[in-house]
């Protein structure tokens, strides 16, 4: 039984490994631009199936994208250069992975910003509540009826 | 005192405020109603110097339509889209407003002459992009896409999806007569 799992397990995932090799059999001469023509293409995303990057998908705006990709990657052009024209023409949008910008800024600093601003009521109010434990010396109805 | 007693309970509620216009832009906005802003918008429009559809041995450039508004059209045979958008693009050739330039995306030169022949043709020139680059340049994702460019050569407007009626009387015409007068 457990055989007959793994085996399974294996079948799919060959199956996995096949159809991912036929979509895209590029081939860079040198490895250290292979492998950075795999990860460019991951990270860029595929304009007319928004939730697939150009690397997995089959449309064939995807495969001219990829030709870029390997065309600038042979010419000689840095990765941020290549995000750079493909964010030209296609916006922000074509980058999985988001870039700083005035634009967003504000975005990545809400986080911070709003845990200072949390981290400043709680302190307000445990002060206050420290001061009032001190000075009130009413009974409890007193402080209903206001 | 009375006056922060009055404050203080509406803090939340403008919190709550300003939340519900940035989520409501967001959404607006969102991808998912297809709504990708173009970079390109008012930037410079890509150059192209391709052959042209109906007469091979010409080439058509970008740069012979600088100085007057035109609509780029981007178009295939293979593209469903593209045959409900073509009555209204005879339309906009028959009010004369704008010339219309095609780019045939990606698709059999036979196969696009045979479709203008057919169903009219709308176009005042048709380049051919066979292997997709300019259209790349433009940002095309998806045809039909329709660009607006002003005499200076700036892209002005983009619409993605078949022309309508409404987006041609509220977003184009409006654009190309404010230009001319």
């Amino acid at each position: 039984m457990r055989a007959l799992q793994q085996a399974a397990i294996a079948l799919t995932l060959m199956g996995v490994a096949l159809c991912a090799a036929a979509l895209d059999t590029t081939v860079l001469p040198d490895p250290a631009l292979q492998a950075r023509y795999v990860a460019l293409t991951h990270e860029l995303r595929c304009m007319q199936c928004q939730n697939e990057s150009i690397a997995d998908s089959p449309v064939d705006l995807a495969a001219d994208l990829r030709n870029q990709v390997r065309e600038q990657l042979l010419a000689g052009k840095s990765d941020e250069q290549i995000r750079g024209w493909m964010a030209a023409r296609y916006g922000d949008f074509i980058l999985f992975r988001p870039r700083y910008s005035w634009r967003n800024a504000w975005l990545w600093g809400a986080p911070a910003a709003l845990l200072l601003l949390g981290a400043g009521v709680c302190w307000r109010v445990l002060r206050q509540r420290t001061q009032l434990l001190a000075t009130d010396s009413d009974p409890v109805e007193e402080d209903l009826r206001t | 005192m009375t006056v922060r007693r009055f404050l203080v309970p509406l803090v939340p509620l403008a919190v709550f405020a300003v939340l519900a216009v940035v989520l409501a832009i967001g959404i607006r906005h969102s991808p998912d109603k297809g709504i990708i802003v173009s970079p390109l918008l008012g930037k410079p429009a890509p150059q192209f110097a391709l052959p042209a559809l109906l007469e091979p041995a010409r080439t058509v450039r970008s740069q012979d339509f600088q100085g007057h508004w035109y609509l780029l059209n981007v178009w295939g045979t293979w593209c469903g889209e593209c045959r409900a958008e073509h009555q209204m693009l005879l339309r906009v050739k028959e009010s004369h407003a704008v010339p219309l330039i095609g780019l045939d995306w990606k698709d059999d030169d036979a196969q696009a002459q045979a479709w203008l022949t057919q169903l009219g043709n709308p176009y005042d020139t048709v380049a051919v992009d066979r292997s997709g680059r300019a259209a790349i340049d433009w940002g095309v994702y998806g045809a039909p896409e329709t660009f607006l460019i002003s005499p200076a050569g700036i892209v002005v407007y983009k619409h993605v999806g078949a022309l309508t009626e409404d987006v041609w009387t509220r977003e184009i015409l409006p654009r190309v007569q404010a230009g001319k007068s």
